[in-house]
Protein backbone atom coordinates (compact mmCIF):
# COMPACT_ATOMS: atom_id res chain seq x y z
CA UNK A 1 0.00 0.00 0.00
CA UNK A 2 1.41 3.51 -0.83
CA UNK A 3 0.23 5.91 1.27
CA UNK A 4 -2.64 7.94 -0.35
CA UNK A 5 -4.19 4.24 -1.04
CA UNK A 6 -3.92 4.17 2.62
CA UNK A 7 -6.72 6.97 3.10
CA UNK A 8 -8.98 6.26 0.57
CA UNK A 9 -10.50 3.56 3.91
CA UNK A 10 -12.35 5.61 6.17
CA UNK A 11 -10.83 3.05 9.47
CA UNK A 12 -7.10 4.45 8.36
CA UNK A 13 -8.52 8.56 7.86
CA UNK A 14 -9.88 8.02 11.56
CA UNK A 15 -6.90 6.15 13.13
CA UNK A 16 -4.57 8.71 11.83
CA UNK A 17 -7.29 11.81 13.26
CA UNK A 18 -7.23 9.30 16.28
CA UNK A 19 -3.35 9.46 16.61
CA UNK A 20 -3.11 12.77 15.81
CA UNK A 21 -5.88 14.37 18.65
CA UNK A 22 -3.90 11.43 21.17
CA UNK A 23 -0.58 13.04 20.64
CA UNK A 24 -1.88 16.20 21.58
CA UNK A 25 -3.85 15.51 24.73
CA UNK A 26 -0.72 13.31 26.08
CA UNK A 27 1.80 15.40 25.09
CA UNK A 28 0.48 18.56 27.17
CA UNK A 29 -1.22 17.16 29.84
CA UNK A 30 1.90 14.50 29.77
CA UNK A 31 4.30 17.05 30.67
CA UNK A 32 2.47 18.06 34.01
CA UNK A 33 2.42 14.45 34.83
CA UNK A 34 5.61 13.91 34.35
CA UNK A 35 6.89 17.78 36.28
CA UNK A 36 4.56 17.53 39.08
CA UNK A 37 4.94 13.47 39.31
CA UNK A 38 1.57 12.57 39.55
CA UNK A 39 2.55 9.15 37.11
CA UNK A 40 1.52 6.76 39.40
CA UNK A 41 -1.63 8.97 40.77
CA UNK A 42 -2.68 9.25 36.45
CA UNK A 43 -2.08 5.43 36.20
CA UNK A 44 -4.49 5.38 39.19
CA UNK A 45 -7.27 7.78 37.41
CA UNK A 46 -7.16 5.42 33.80
CA UNK A 47 -7.62 1.92 35.59
CA UNK A 48 -10.38 3.37 37.76
CA UNK A 49 -12.26 4.43 34.54
CA UNK A 50 -12.66 0.29 33.70
CA UNK A 51 -15.16 0.85 36.06
CA UNK A 52 -17.19 3.02 34.29
CA UNK A 53 -16.28 0.90 30.75
CA UNK A 54 -18.06 -2.32 32.61
CA UNK A 55 -21.12 0.06 33.49
CA UNK A 56 -21.47 1.43 30.24
CA UNK A 57 -21.34 -2.58 28.84
CA UNK A 58 -24.10 -3.31 31.67
CA UNK A 59 -26.24 -0.16 31.44
CA UNK A 60 -25.83 -0.33 27.66
CA UNK A 61 -24.52 2.57 26.77
CA UNK A 62 -21.27 4.12 25.65
CA UNK A 63 -18.38 2.44 27.35
CA UNK A 64 -16.48 5.64 26.25
CA UNK A 65 -18.69 8.07 28.30
CA UNK A 66 -18.93 5.61 31.27
CA UNK A 67 -14.86 5.46 31.29
CA UNK A 68 -15.13 9.43 31.40
CA UNK A 69 -17.47 9.59 34.28
CA UNK A 70 -15.69 7.35 35.90
CA UNK A 71 -11.88 8.66 35.17
CA UNK A 72 -13.57 11.93 36.57
CA UNK A 73 -15.23 11.04 39.15
CA UNK A 74 -12.08 9.44 40.40
CA UNK A 75 -9.79 12.34 40.16
CA UNK A 76 -12.34 14.23 41.72
CA UNK A 77 -12.05 11.57 44.83
CA UNK A 78 -7.98 11.19 44.66
CA UNK A 79 -7.61 14.80 44.58
CA UNK A 80 -10.41 15.67 47.45
CA UNK A 81 -8.94 12.41 49.72
CA UNK A 82 -5.09 13.70 49.58
CA UNK A 83 -6.21 16.88 50.37
CA UNK A 84 -8.49 16.49 52.76
CA UNK A 85 -7.78 13.75 54.57
CA UNK A 86 -4.20 12.28 56.02
CA UNK A 87 -4.65 9.26 54.19
CA UNK A 88 -1.24 8.86 52.35
CA UNK A 89 -1.67 9.93 48.11
CA UNK A 90 0.10 6.39 48.14
CA UNK A 91 -2.23 4.47 49.50
CA UNK A 92 -5.28 6.41 48.12
CA UNK A 93 -3.69 5.91 44.63
CA UNK A 94 -3.88 1.71 44.84
CA UNK A 95 -7.18 1.68 46.74
CA UNK A 96 -8.59 3.42 43.65
CA UNK A 97 -6.69 1.80 41.32
CA UNK A 98 -8.40 -1.78 42.34
CA UNK A 99 -11.54 -0.40 43.07
CA UNK A 100 -12.24 0.95 39.60
CA UNK A 101 -10.69 -2.51 37.83
CA UNK A 102 -12.79 -4.46 40.22
CA UNK A 103 -16.13 -2.57 39.97
CA UNK A 104 -15.35 -3.04 36.23
CA UNK A 105 -14.77 -6.85 36.11
CA UNK A 106 -17.64 -7.42 38.42
CA UNK A 107 -20.36 -4.98 35.79
CA UNK A 108 -19.11 -7.11 32.81
CA UNK A 109 -19.50 -9.97 34.67
CA UNK A 110 -23.31 -9.29 34.94
CA UNK A 111 -23.71 -7.86 31.53
CA UNK A 112 -25.57 -10.82 29.69
CA UNK A 113 -23.92 -12.46 27.03
CA UNK A 114 -20.06 -11.58 25.58
CA UNK A 115 -18.73 -8.10 25.89
CA UNK A 116 -17.73 -6.64 22.42
CA UNK A 117 -14.90 -4.42 21.91
CA UNK A 118 -13.46 -5.52 25.23
CA UNK A 119 -9.88 -5.95 24.56
CA UNK A 120 -9.91 -3.07 22.85
CA UNK A 121 -10.70 -0.84 25.82
CA UNK A 122 -8.07 -2.62 27.56
CA UNK A 123 -5.52 -2.53 25.31
CA UNK A 124 -6.40 -0.22 22.29
CA UNK A 125 -6.83 -0.61 18.46
CA UNK A 126 -6.19 2.79 16.40
CA UNK A 127 -7.85 0.90 13.45
CA UNK A 128 -11.20 0.39 15.10
CA UNK A 129 -11.92 4.03 15.95
CA UNK A 130 -15.54 4.77 15.47
CA UNK A 131 -15.99 8.27 14.32
CA UNK A 132 -18.20 9.46 17.01
CA UNK A 133 -15.40 8.76 19.50
CA UNK A 134 -12.74 11.14 17.13
CA UNK A 135 -15.44 13.97 17.48
CA UNK A 136 -15.41 13.35 21.46
CA UNK A 137 -11.51 12.75 21.26
CA UNK A 138 -11.61 16.49 18.99
CA UNK A 139 -13.99 18.09 21.96
CA UNK A 140 -11.78 16.80 24.29
CA UNK A 141 -8.53 18.31 22.95
CA UNK A 142 -10.51 21.80 22.61
CA UNK A 143 -11.03 21.73 26.34
CA UNK A 144 -7.52 20.58 27.28
CA UNK A 145 -5.60 23.18 25.41
CA UNK A 146 -8.37 26.12 26.56
CA UNK A 147 -7.90 25.40 29.96
CA UNK A 148 -3.82 25.29 29.46
CA UNK A 149 -4.34 28.61 27.65
CA UNK A 150 -6.07 29.72 30.43
CA UNK A 151 -4.09 28.63 33.44
CA UNK A 152 -0.62 28.44 32.06
CA UNK A 153 0.71 30.47 34.92
CA UNK A 154 -1.10 28.99 37.62
CA UNK A 155 -0.42 25.42 36.28
CA UNK A 156 3.01 26.53 36.10
CA UNK A 157 3.18 27.90 40.10
CA UNK A 158 1.31 25.00 40.84
CA UNK A 159 3.55 22.01 39.62
CA UNK A 160 6.80 23.96 40.91
CA UNK A 161 6.11 25.31 44.41
CA UNK A 162 2.45 24.44 45.48
CA UNK A 163 3.52 25.85 49.00
CA UNK A 164 4.67 29.57 47.76
CA UNK A 165 0.96 29.27 45.20
CA UNK A 166 -0.69 29.09 48.77
CA UNK A 167 1.49 32.38 50.21
CA UNK A 168 0.81 33.97 47.26
CA UNK A 169 -3.43 33.68 47.32
CA UNK A 170 -3.41 30.83 44.30
CA UNK A 171 -6.09 28.59 44.59
CA UNK A 172 -4.48 25.97 44.62
CA UNK A 173 -6.30 22.83 45.82
CA UNK A 174 -8.51 23.86 43.18
CA UNK A 175 -6.01 23.98 40.62
CA UNK A 176 -4.89 20.80 41.44
CA UNK A 177 -8.40 19.28 40.97
CA UNK A 178 -8.39 20.82 37.94
CA UNK A 179 -5.28 19.33 36.89
CA UNK A 180 -6.11 16.02 37.87
CA UNK A 181 -9.50 16.16 35.72
CA UNK A 182 -7.77 17.28 32.71
CA UNK A 183 -5.27 14.11 33.33
CA UNK A 184 -9.21 11.88 33.18
CA UNK A 185 -9.75 13.80 30.34
CA UNK A 186 -6.82 12.61 28.52
CA UNK A 187 -7.13 8.68 29.74
CA UNK A 188 -10.31 9.03 27.83
CA UNK A 189 -8.72 10.86 24.71
CA UNK A 190 -6.15 7.96 24.81
CA UNK A 191 -8.28 4.78 25.93
CA UNK A 192 -9.45 4.15 22.08
CA UNK A 193 -5.75 4.35 20.85
CA UNK A 194 -3.50 1.91 23.29
CA UNK A 195 -5.93 0.84 25.49
CA UNK A 196 -6.68 2.04 29.64
CA UNK A 197 -4.07 -0.37 30.93
CA UNK A 198 -1.25 0.84 28.53
CA UNK A 199 -2.54 5.08 29.06
CA UNK A 200 0.22 5.95 31.72
CA UNK A 201 3.12 4.84 29.45
CA UNK A 202 1.63 7.59 26.52
CA UNK A 203 1.34 10.25 29.44
CA UNK A 204 4.84 9.45 30.60
CA UNK A 205 7.19 8.32 27.19
CA UNK A 206 6.90 12.03 25.23
CA UNK A 207 7.03 14.28 27.61
CA UNK A 208 10.34 12.22 29.65
CA UNK A 209 11.98 11.88 26.75
CA UNK A 210 11.10 15.97 25.52
CA UNK A 211 12.68 16.59 29.04
CA UNK A 212 15.86 15.29 27.88
CA UNK A 213 16.03 18.07 25.23
CA UNK A 214 14.57 21.30 26.38
CA UNK A 215 14.11 23.08 29.87
CA UNK A 216 11.62 25.48 28.48
CA UNK A 217 7.69 23.84 29.77
CA UNK A 218 6.42 25.49 26.32
CA UNK A 219 9.03 23.74 24.02
CA UNK A 220 8.39 20.88 26.32
CA UNK A 221 5.03 20.51 25.13
CA UNK A 222 5.35 20.96 21.65
CA UNK A 223 8.32 18.30 21.68
CA UNK A 224 6.20 15.82 23.69
CA UNK A 225 3.29 16.13 21.03
CA UNK A 226 5.83 15.62 17.93
CA UNK A 227 7.14 12.51 19.83
CA UNK A 228 3.57 11.10 20.40
CA UNK A 229 2.93 11.49 16.79
CA UNK A 230 6.20 10.30 15.91
CA UNK A 231 5.60 7.32 18.25
CA UNK A 232 1.87 6.53 17.58
CA UNK A 233 2.06 6.84 13.76
CA UNK A 234 5.43 4.70 14.19
CA UNK A 235 4.43 2.20 16.25
CA UNK A 236 1.50 1.49 13.50
CA UNK A 237 3.63 1.19 10.99
CA UNK A 238 5.59 -1.18 12.81
CA UNK A 239 2.44 -3.21 13.60
CA UNK A 240 1.20 -3.51 10.44
CA UNK A 241 4.56 -4.65 9.22
CA UNK A 242 5.54 -7.01 11.72
CA UNK A 243 1.81 -8.02 12.39
CA UNK A 244 1.79 -7.60 16.39
CA UNK A 245 -1.06 -5.78 18.57
CA UNK A 246 -0.97 -1.88 17.44
CA UNK A 247 -1.53 -0.56 21.29
CA UNK A 248 1.66 -2.81 22.57
CA UNK A 249 3.78 -1.86 19.29
CA UNK A 250 3.10 2.13 20.01
CA UNK A 251 4.37 1.68 23.44
CA UNK A 252 7.30 -0.95 22.95
CA UNK A 253 8.49 1.84 20.57
CA UNK A 254 8.39 5.38 23.16
CA UNK A 255 9.95 3.04 25.75
CA UNK A 256 12.62 1.72 23.51
CA UNK A 257 13.65 5.44 21.97
CA UNK A 258 13.26 6.46 25.66
CA UNK A 259 15.55 3.99 27.25
CA UNK A 260 18.37 4.53 24.02
CA UNK A 261 17.84 8.09 25.10
CA UNK A 262 18.40 7.94 28.66
CA UNK A 263 21.46 5.46 27.88
CA UNK A 264 22.87 8.08 25.23
CA UNK A 265 22.47 10.75 27.89
CA UNK A 266 24.19 8.83 30.68
CA UNK A 267 27.06 7.71 28.22
CA UNK A 268 27.62 11.25 27.23
CA UNK A 269 27.83 12.75 30.92
CA UNK A 270 30.15 9.97 31.50
CA UNK A 271 32.30 10.73 28.19
CA UNK A 272 32.09 14.54 29.21
CA UNK A 273 33.34 13.75 33.13
CA UNK A 274 36.03 11.50 31.80
CA UNK A 275 37.48 14.74 29.66
CA UNK A 276 37.33 17.08 32.51
CA UNK A 277 38.81 14.42 34.37
CA UNK A 278 41.88 14.54 31.93
CA UNK B 1 1.49 52.11 69.23
CA UNK B 2 -0.28 48.92 68.53
CA UNK B 3 -0.68 49.91 65.11
CA UNK B 4 2.35 49.89 64.15
CA UNK B 5 3.39 46.29 65.09
CA UNK B 6 3.85 44.33 62.01
CA UNK B 7 4.23 41.40 63.97
CA UNK B 8 1.87 39.94 67.20
CA UNK B 9 1.58 36.82 68.51
CA UNK B 10 -0.10 36.08 71.68
CA UNK B 11 -0.20 32.91 73.24
CA UNK B 12 0.28 31.01 70.16
CA UNK B 13 0.03 26.99 70.35
CA UNK B 14 0.89 24.70 67.38
CA UNK B 15 0.79 20.93 67.23
CA UNK B 16 1.04 18.38 65.12
CA UNK B 17 -0.36 15.26 65.67
CA UNK B 18 -0.05 15.62 69.72
CA UNK B 19 3.57 16.99 69.74
CA UNK B 20 3.75 20.41 70.59
CA UNK B 21 5.39 22.31 68.02
CA UNK B 22 5.40 25.81 69.13
CA UNK B 23 4.26 26.45 72.99
CA UNK B 24 2.59 29.49 74.14
CA UNK B 25 4.21 31.80 71.96
CA UNK B 26 4.39 35.97 72.43
CA UNK B 27 6.16 37.89 70.17
CA UNK B 28 5.88 41.49 68.92
CA UNK B 29 8.03 42.55 66.12
CA UNK B 30 7.99 46.01 65.04
CA UNK B 31 8.64 48.28 61.83
CA UNK B 32 11.60 48.42 59.92
CA UNK B 33 13.24 45.25 62.69
CA UNK B 34 15.75 42.68 61.54
CA UNK B 35 14.66 40.12 63.76
CA UNK B 36 16.62 36.51 63.47
CA UNK B 37 14.92 33.83 65.10
CA UNK B 38 17.75 31.34 66.66
CA UNK B 39 17.28 27.69 67.78
CA UNK B 40 17.74 23.67 67.21
CA UNK B 41 16.42 21.79 64.36
CA UNK B 42 12.86 20.89 65.01
CA UNK B 43 12.63 24.01 67.17
CA UNK B 44 9.65 25.31 65.70
CA UNK B 45 11.36 27.86 63.54
CA UNK B 46 9.82 27.32 60.14
CA UNK B 47 6.30 26.26 61.77
CA UNK B 48 6.27 29.65 63.26
CA UNK B 49 7.17 31.22 59.44
CA UNK B 50 4.33 29.02 58.25
CA UNK B 51 2.10 30.34 61.00
CA UNK B 52 2.98 34.46 60.26
CA UNK B 53 2.14 33.01 56.38
CA UNK B 54 -1.18 31.33 57.30
CA UNK B 55 -0.17 28.33 56.18
CA UNK B 56 -0.33 26.57 59.23
CA UNK B 57 -3.53 27.93 61.91
CA UNK B 58 -2.53 27.83 65.36
CA UNK B 59 -4.46 25.98 67.79
CA UNK B 60 -4.99 28.98 70.59
CA UNK B 61 -3.66 32.13 70.03
CA UNK B 62 -3.79 35.14 68.14
CA UNK B 63 -2.02 36.44 65.31
CA UNK B 64 -2.05 39.64 63.37
CA UNK B 65 0.40 40.08 60.37
CA UNK B 66 0.12 43.99 59.73
CA UNK B 67 -2.60 44.05 61.32
CA UNK B 68 -4.43 41.45 60.04
CA UNK B 69 -4.84 37.54 60.33
CA UNK B 70 -2.28 36.31 58.30
CA UNK B 71 -3.69 34.79 54.89
CA UNK B 72 -5.25 38.45 54.77
CA UNK B 73 -1.79 39.74 54.45
CA UNK B 74 0.01 37.77 52.38
CA UNK B 75 0.19 40.06 49.66
CA UNK B 76 2.42 42.22 51.37
CA UNK B 77 4.60 39.41 52.63
CA UNK B 78 7.57 38.10 50.97
CA UNK B 79 8.69 34.48 51.43
CA UNK B 80 11.71 32.95 50.49
CA UNK B 81 11.20 28.89 52.01
CA UNK B 82 14.11 27.08 52.85
CA UNK B 83 16.25 25.95 49.33
CA UNK B 84 15.89 22.11 49.92
CA UNK B 85 12.91 21.11 48.54
CA UNK B 86 12.38 21.80 45.09
CA UNK B 87 12.65 19.82 41.76
CA UNK B 88 16.51 20.94 40.27
CA UNK B 89 15.28 19.86 36.96
CA UNK B 90 12.29 21.43 36.45
CA UNK B 91 11.75 23.42 33.65
CA UNK B 92 11.53 26.66 34.29
CA UNK B 93 13.54 29.90 33.97
CA UNK B 94 14.86 32.33 36.80
CA UNK B 95 12.67 35.36 34.98
CA UNK B 96 9.47 32.48 35.31
CA UNK B 97 10.52 32.01 39.13
CA UNK B 98 10.68 35.74 39.81
CA UNK B 99 7.16 36.26 37.99
CA UNK B 100 5.36 34.08 40.28
CA UNK B 101 5.99 36.15 43.16
CA UNK B 102 3.43 38.66 40.86
CA UNK B 103 0.63 36.49 41.19
CA UNK B 104 -0.79 37.99 44.26
CA UNK B 105 -1.29 41.26 41.89
CA UNK B 106 -1.88 39.71 39.13
CA UNK B 107 -4.81 37.15 39.58
CA UNK B 108 -6.42 34.13 38.38
CA UNK B 109 -6.98 34.18 34.91
CA UNK B 110 -5.16 37.03 33.97
CA UNK B 111 -1.58 37.31 32.26
CA UNK B 112 1.53 39.02 33.79
CA UNK B 113 1.84 42.10 32.02
CA UNK B 114 4.46 44.70 31.07
CA UNK B 115 4.78 46.19 34.78
CA UNK B 116 4.83 42.65 35.68
CA UNK B 117 7.53 42.36 34.04
CA UNK B 118 9.54 45.25 34.44
CA UNK B 119 8.74 44.47 38.28
CA UNK B 120 10.58 41.02 37.72
CA UNK B 121 13.26 42.49 36.18
CA UNK B 122 14.28 45.50 39.12
CA UNK B 123 14.25 42.70 41.48
CA UNK B 124 16.07 40.82 39.39
CA UNK B 125 18.88 43.11 39.45
CA UNK B 126 18.59 44.24 42.92
CA UNK B 127 19.65 40.61 43.95
CA UNK B 128 22.75 40.42 40.91
CA UNK B 129 20.77 38.33 38.78
CA UNK B 130 19.58 39.88 35.76
CA UNK B 131 22.41 38.19 33.66
CA UNK B 132 20.75 34.95 34.75
CA UNK B 133 16.90 36.20 34.05
CA UNK B 134 17.35 33.17 30.91
CA UNK B 135 18.90 30.68 32.71
CA UNK B 136 16.85 27.49 33.95
CA UNK B 137 17.04 27.55 37.78
CA UNK B 138 18.25 23.72 38.02
CA UNK B 139 21.75 25.31 36.27
CA UNK B 140 22.92 28.00 38.87
CA UNK B 141 24.85 27.49 42.24
CA UNK B 142 23.00 27.20 44.95
CA UNK B 143 23.80 30.80 45.93
CA UNK B 144 22.67 32.15 42.53
CA UNK B 145 19.04 29.58 43.16
CA UNK B 146 18.59 31.47 46.51
CA UNK B 147 19.08 34.58 44.68
CA UNK B 148 16.05 33.93 42.26
CA UNK B 149 13.87 33.04 45.71
CA UNK B 150 14.57 36.45 47.41
CA UNK B 151 14.29 38.09 43.93
CA UNK B 152 10.21 36.18 43.94
CA UNK B 153 9.52 37.36 47.33
CA UNK B 154 10.93 41.14 46.76
CA UNK B 155 9.25 41.40 43.07
CA UNK B 156 5.69 42.47 44.96
CA UNK B 157 6.94 45.22 47.00
CA UNK B 158 6.70 43.23 50.46
CA UNK B 159 6.96 45.12 53.78
CA UNK B 160 7.65 41.92 55.79
CA UNK B 161 10.14 39.71 54.66
CA UNK B 162 10.37 36.28 55.73
CA UNK B 163 13.36 34.15 55.11
CA UNK B 164 13.81 30.69 56.05
CA UNK B 165 17.77 29.57 56.60
CA UNK B 166 18.65 31.23 53.40
CA UNK B 167 22.35 31.00 54.43
CA UNK B 168 22.20 27.28 54.06
CA UNK B 169 23.12 27.29 50.19
CA UNK B 170 24.90 30.37 50.53
CA UNK B 171 28.82 29.44 50.33
CA UNK B 172 31.05 31.25 52.55
CA UNK B 173 32.73 33.60 50.11
CA UNK B 174 28.96 34.98 49.01
CA UNK B 175 27.51 34.96 53.09
CA UNK B 176 28.95 39.07 53.50
CA UNK B 177 27.67 40.01 50.18
CA UNK B 178 24.53 38.18 51.09
CA UNK B 179 24.05 40.42 54.20
CA UNK B 180 24.91 43.12 52.79
CA UNK B 181 22.02 42.70 50.63
CA UNK B 182 19.76 42.12 53.53
CA UNK B 183 21.08 45.37 55.11
CA UNK B 184 20.35 47.11 52.35
CA UNK B 185 16.70 45.62 52.16
CA UNK B 186 15.88 46.36 55.90
CA UNK B 187 15.69 49.88 54.76
CA UNK B 188 12.58 49.48 53.12
CA UNK B 189 11.19 46.83 54.70
CA UNK B 190 10.49 44.46 58.08
CA UNK B 191 12.87 41.40 57.76
CA UNK B 192 12.23 38.29 60.18
CA UNK B 193 14.95 35.42 59.62
CA UNK B 194 14.88 32.00 60.87
CA UNK B 195 18.72 30.21 60.76
CA UNK B 196 20.22 27.65 63.46
CA UNK B 197 23.27 29.41 62.84
CA UNK B 198 23.99 31.84 65.47
CA UNK B 199 27.29 33.38 64.86
CA UNK B 200 26.05 34.28 61.00
CA UNK B 201 22.66 35.75 62.28
CA UNK B 202 23.73 37.87 65.04
CA UNK B 203 26.60 39.78 63.49
CA UNK B 204 23.64 41.39 61.07
CA UNK B 205 20.60 41.11 62.91
CA UNK B 206 18.77 44.04 65.09
CA UNK B 207 17.08 41.71 67.68
CA UNK B 208 17.13 37.97 68.36
CA UNK B 209 14.34 35.27 69.69
CA UNK B 210 15.72 31.56 70.90
CA UNK B 211 12.70 29.55 69.78
CA UNK B 212 13.09 25.86 71.13
CA UNK B 213 9.14 25.19 71.08
CA UNK B 214 8.87 27.91 73.91
CA UNK B 215 10.03 31.48 73.22
CA UNK B 216 13.26 31.42 75.71
CA UNK B 217 14.27 34.99 74.81
CA UNK B 218 13.42 37.83 72.64
CA UNK B 219 15.19 41.01 72.76
CA UNK B 220 18.63 42.88 71.55
CA UNK B 221 21.06 40.86 70.38
CA UNK B 222 23.51 40.24 73.11
CA UNK B 223 22.68 36.93 74.57
CA UNK B 224 23.87 35.51 77.15
CA UNK B 225 25.68 31.31 77.62
CA UNK B 226 22.29 30.92 79.83
CA UNK B 227 19.87 31.62 77.66
CA UNK B 228 21.42 29.62 75.18
CA UNK B 229 21.67 26.59 76.96
CA UNK B 230 18.27 26.75 77.88
CA UNK B 231 17.12 26.89 74.02
CA UNK B 232 19.56 24.28 73.04
CA UNK B 233 19.45 21.89 76.18
CA UNK B 234 22.05 19.09 75.44
CA UNK B 235 24.26 20.84 72.72
CA UNK B 236 24.64 24.31 74.29
CA UNK B 237 27.85 22.32 75.64
CA UNK B 238 29.17 22.76 72.45
CA UNK B 239 27.31 26.45 71.55
CA UNK B 240 28.59 27.80 75.14
CA UNK B 241 32.38 26.58 74.92
CA UNK B 242 35.00 29.61 75.47
CA UNK B 243 34.52 32.77 74.66
CA UNK B 244 33.15 32.29 70.81
CA UNK B 245 29.36 33.37 71.73
CA UNK B 246 30.30 36.55 73.10
CA UNK B 247 32.76 37.63 71.00
CA UNK B 248 31.01 36.79 67.78
CA UNK B 249 27.60 38.36 69.41
CA UNK B 250 29.48 41.92 70.43
CA UNK B 251 31.32 42.82 67.29
CA UNK B 252 29.94 44.69 64.26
Amino acid sequence: MTMPEIFQYEFMRNALAAGLLASVACGIVGVYVVVKKIVSMSGSIAHASFGGIGLGYLLKFSPVLGAMLFALLSAITMGLVTRKTKLPEDTATGILWALGMALGVIFIGLTPGYAPDLMSYLFGNILTVPASDIYLMAALDVIIVALVIAFYKEFLLLSFDEEFGTVVGMPVDGLYLLLLCMVALTVVVLIRVVGMILVIAMLTFPAALARQFTHDMKKMMLLAVVFGMVFTFGGLWLSYVLNLASGATIILLSGLVLLLSYTATGLRHRFSAHKTAI
Amino acid sequence: MMGSDVVRLEDVWVSYDGTAALDGINLRVSEHDFLGIIGPNGGGKSTLLKVLLGLVTPSRGMVTVLGNPPEKSRNKVGYVPQHSNFDRNFPVSVQEVTMMGRYGKTGLLRRYNSSDRQAAEKALSRVGMLDHAGSQIGQLSGGQQQRAFIARALVADPELLLLDEPMASVDSAMQTEFYELLEDLKKEMTIIMVSHDIGAVSVFVDKIACLNVQLYYHGSREITPEILEATYKCPVQLIAHGDIPHRVLREH
